[in-house]
C-alpha cells in the first residue's frame, strides 16, 4: 500500500526531472544567441565563429542537439560545461550542496525560532505575545530579497559579520567555523520569514487545540498548564506546521537564489542564472535537473512527515 | 456580513492608496523628473526639510544646500549660512526647491547618476504597480477560465487542465520565470519587457486560482440553485457564468491581492538580477539593482527605499488580509512567487 504510493511518488518525480531538463536545454538552444556569441563576443571573425561553433556542436539543429544530449543522459553522462570546461556531473553536485546547506539551516533555524514563540504566543495573552505576532507579522512581509538587503545593510554598517561569499580568501579559509560566521547572513535572510510563518501557524494552530476538551479534562487530572501546553497541546498542534514544510521547499528554493544573489552565495541558484546568460545548454539543464530534485525530495520527505504525525493522512 | 473596520485594515488600506496615489500622481507630486540628473550631487544625502532659522526663528519651510566636501568618497555637509524656501505649486509641481541649480530638493537623497530616489520612487511605483496589478488580473482570468471549464465539464478535459496546473504548480517557480525571461534578448524595451514578465507572471499564477474555482465551481454545480437554473433552460455558458463562478467572488479577490505583492517582488528580483527592466526605466527592482553595490549600500543606505517601499506595500496587504483571510498558508505565497 504505502510502497506503492512511494513508486507512484518516484514515477512522477523522474518524469518530472526529465521534462524540466529537457525543457531547458531546450529553450536555452532555441534562445536568441548561443554560447560562441554571448562568450566570445561581437569583435569575432564569423569564420572564427563558426570553427567554434562545430568544435562544441553549437551548428547542429536544435533537435540533433538534444537528441545527442539525451542519448548520453540516459547513460548519467550530462555533459561539459561550455564556460567552465567541466563535467555538468561534478559541478552541479558541489554547487547544489552549498543551496542543500543553505536551505537546510534556515530551516532548521527557522523551526527553532518560529515553533517555540508560536507556543508562548498562542497560549498566553500579554504584552510578550503582542510583541512576538508584531514581530512576525512584519516579517511574513518581507520576502528574502528586502531580508537579504536588509542585513547586509547591517552587517556592512556593523562589520560583525561577513556580508558575502561562502569563505574568506585568508589561509585557513577551508575551516568550518569561517564558513559558519559567513553562512549567518545569508541564513538569517532566508530564515527569519519562514520563522515567522511557523510562528503565525504554531500560534493559531494550538489556540484551537487549547479550547477542545481534552486539554480541559487533562488539566482538571490535575496536569500542570505548562505540562499541557508543551507536551499535549504541542503534539496535537504539530500537524499544521509539519504540512507546512512541503510548501515550503519552493519558497526555500526560491529564496535561496535571491539569497545567494545578494549574498554571493555560490548556490545552485546562481550557477543557473550564470549558465542562462551564458547560454551554457548542459549546464542550464543540469541546473534545472537540480532545482527539481531538490523540489520532488522535499515535498516527498514533507508528505512522509506527515504521514508520521497524522495516520489519517495515510492513503 | 459585513466585517468591522479594523484599526489594521484601516491602516493597511490607507497606506495602499498612499501609494497608488503617489504613482498614479507622479508627475505632480514628484519635485524632479525621474531622469533628471544633477552632476554635482553623485550619491547626494536627503536634504531635511527645517521651519526654524539659524537664528532659531520659525519661518516657511526651506532647506540648507549641500556643499561638496570631497568628491572622491562623495562626502557632502551641510551650509547651514544658506536657506532656500519651498517653492510650492510652482512649474505644474506639488513643491520644489527655491534654487534647483544650487539647492535641488531630495527628499529622500539622490543616487549614483545625481538622480533624485523619491522622484524615482514615483515613478517607479507607476512601472512596478501596473505590471504586478495588470499581470495578477491575467492570471486570475486565466485561473477562472480554466477552473471554470475543468470544474464544469469535469471528466477528461478536468483531469487534463488539472494535471497540467499540477505540473506548473510543481515546477520551481523562481528557475521557471528565469529561464524564461532569460531564453529572450537580454536587452530588450521597456514595452518588450513589460509584455513578458505579464505573460510569465500569468502563467505561474494561474494554476492556483484555477485549482481553487474548480474546486467552488465543482461543489456548487450539485447544490439546488444549479439544477433549478438549469431546469428554466439556462444553457451551459449562463449556468456557469451567471450562476456558478459569482460564488468563487471573494475567493478570487483574495487571490487578486496575494498576487499583487508576489509579482511586485517578483519583478524586483528579475530587474535586481538584471534580467527585468532597463537599467534607464526606474521601476523598484532596477532601482534595487543600483543598491546592489555591496559599498554603495553601506554608505548611502537612501538607496534602500525601494525595499522601503515594497515592505510598506507588502505590510498593508497583510493587514488588509488579516480578517479576510486567517489563514497563513495564503499569506505565505505573499514572499514566494
Amino acid at each position: 500500500m504505502i510502497g506503492r504510493y512511494v513508486v507512484r511518488r518516484l514515477v512522477f518525480a523522474v518524469v518530472l526531472v526529465f521534462a524540466v531538463s529537457s525543457g531547458s536545454l531546450l529553450l536555452a538552444v532555441v534562445a536568441p544567441g548561443d554560447f560562441v556569441t554571448e562568450s566570445l563576443g561581437a569583435g569575432v571573425t564569423a569564420e572564427t565563429a563558426m570553427r567554434a561553433r562545430e568544435r562544441l556542436g553549437l551548428d547542429r539543429p536544435a533537435l540533433a542537439q538534444y537528441g545527442h544530449w539525451l542519448g548520453r543522459a540516459v547513460r548519467f553522462d550530462f555533459g561539459r560545461s561550455l564556460a567552465y570546461d567541466r563535467p555538468v556531473a561534478d559541478l552541479v553536485p558541489e554547487r547544489a550542496a552549498n543551496t542543500a546547506l543553505l536551505a537546510a539551516a534556515a530551516l532548521l533555524v527557522s523551526t527553532v525560532i518560529g515553533v517555540p514563540l508560536g507556543i508562548v504566543s498562542g497560549s498566553r495573552r500579554g504584552a510578550l505575545s503582542a510583541f512576538v505576532r508584531a514581530i512576525s507579522l512584519a516579517l511574513v512581509s518581507m520576502p528574502p530579497l528586502l531580508t537579504s538587503l536588509a542585513l547586509v545593510f547591517v552587517a556592512a554598517r556593523t562589520g560583525w559579520v561577513p556580508i558575502g561569499g561562502m569563505r574568506s580568501a585568508s589561509a585557513n579559509a577551508t575551516s568550518a567555523a569561517d564558513v559558519l560566521r559567513h553562512m549567518i547572513v545569508p541564513v538569517l535572510a532566508l530564515a527569519l520569514p519562514i520563522a515567522a510563518t511557523f510562528e503565525r501557524l504554531q500560534s493559531q494552530a494550538l489556540n484551537e487545540v487549547v479550547h477542545q476538551p481534552f486539554v480541559l479534562a487533562t488539566l482538571a487530572r490535575g496536569v500542570s498548564e505548562r505540562r499541557v501546553v508543551w507536551r499535549d497541546g504541542l503534539k496535537a498542534a504539530l500537524g499544521p506546521v509539519a504540512s507546512m514544510y512541503g510548501l515550503i521547499v519552493g519558497s526555500l528554493l526560491s529564496g535561496s537564489f535571491v539569497v545567494e544573489m545578494v549574498t554571493a552565495w555560490p548556490g545552485i541558484g546562481r550557477l543557473m542564472l550564470d549558465a542562462l546568460r551564458a547560454r551554457d545548454t548542459y549546464l542550464v539543464a543540469g541546473c534545472a535537473a537540480a532545482g527539481t530534485i531538490f523540489l520532488a525530495c522535499g515535498t516527498l520527505a514533507s508528505d512522509a512527515a506527515v504521514a508520521l504525525i497524522n495516520p489519517r493522512a495515510r492513503e | 456580513m459585513t466585517r468591522p473596520v479594523t484599526t489594521a485594515s484601516f491602516v493597511g488600506a490607507l497606506v495602499l492608496s498612499f501609494v497608488c496615489a503617489g504613482a498614479v500622481l507622479a508627475p505632480y507630486v514628484a519635485p524632479h523628473e525621474p531622469d533628471a540628473r544633477f552632476d554635482r550631487f553623485l550619491n547626494g544625502p536627503p536634504t531635511p526639510v527645517h521651519i526654524f532659522s539659524a537664528n532659531g526663528w520659525a519661518r516657511a519651510p526651506f532647506i540648507n544646500p549641500w556643499v561638496r566636501v570631497n568628491q572622491l568618497e562623495q562626502r557632502y555637509e551641510t551650509d547651514h549660512a544658506i536657506e532656500v524656501p519651498l517653492r510650492w505649486f510652482s512649474g505644474g509641481r506639488l513643491v520644489r526647491s527655491g534654487d534647483e541649480a544650487r539647492a535641488p530638493l531630495f527628499v529622500l537623497g539622490a543616487d549614483s547618476f545625481g538622480r533624485d530616489v523619491f522622484s524615482r520612487l514615483l515613478f517607479g511605483a507607476r512601472i512596478s504597480l501596473s505590471v504586478a496589478v495588470a499581470a495578477a488580473l491575467l492570471a486570475v482570468a486565466l485561473g477562472v477560465a480554466i477552473g471554470g471549464i475543468a470544474g464544469y465539464a469535469g471528466g477528461t478535459t478536468d483531469t487534463l487542465l488539472m494535471r497540467l496546473t499540477e505540473f506548473v504548480i510543481v515546477l520551481p517557480a523562481m528557475y521557471v520565470l528565469l529561464a524564461l525571461r532569460a531564453v529572450m534578448p537580454l536587452v530588450l524595451t521597456s514595452r518588450d519587457v513589460f509584455v513578458i514578465l505579464l505573460g510569465i507572471f500569468a502563467v505561474l499564477g494561474a494554476p492556483g486560482v484555477a485549482r481553487g474555482v474548480r474546486a467552488i465551481v465543482r461543489s456548487e454545480r450539485l447544490l439546488d440553485y444549479a439544477a433549478a437554473a438549469s431546469s428554466l433552460g439556462a444553457g451551459h455558458a449562463r449556468l456557469l457564468v451567471r450562476h456558478l463562478l459569482p460564488s468563487a467572488t471573494g475567493f478570487l479577490a483574495v487571490q487578486l491581492t496575494l498576487l499583487v505583492p508576489s509579482f511586485i517582488v517578483g519583478e524586483a528580483t528579475l530587474s535586481f538580477v538584471g534580467l527585468g527592466f532597463p537599467d534607464a526605466t526606474p521601476s523598484w527592482g532596477t532601482m534595487l539593482h543600483e543598491a546592489s553595490n555591496l559599498r554603495a549600500l553601506a554608505d548611502f543606505p537612501w538607496l534602500l527605499s525601494p525595499a522601503a517601499a515594497m515592505f510598506a506595500v507588502v505590510f498593508s496587504v497583510n493587514l488588509l488580509l488579516q480578517r479576510a483571510s486567517a489563514s497563513p498558508l495564503d499569506r505565505t505565497r505573499l514572499t514566494s512567487i
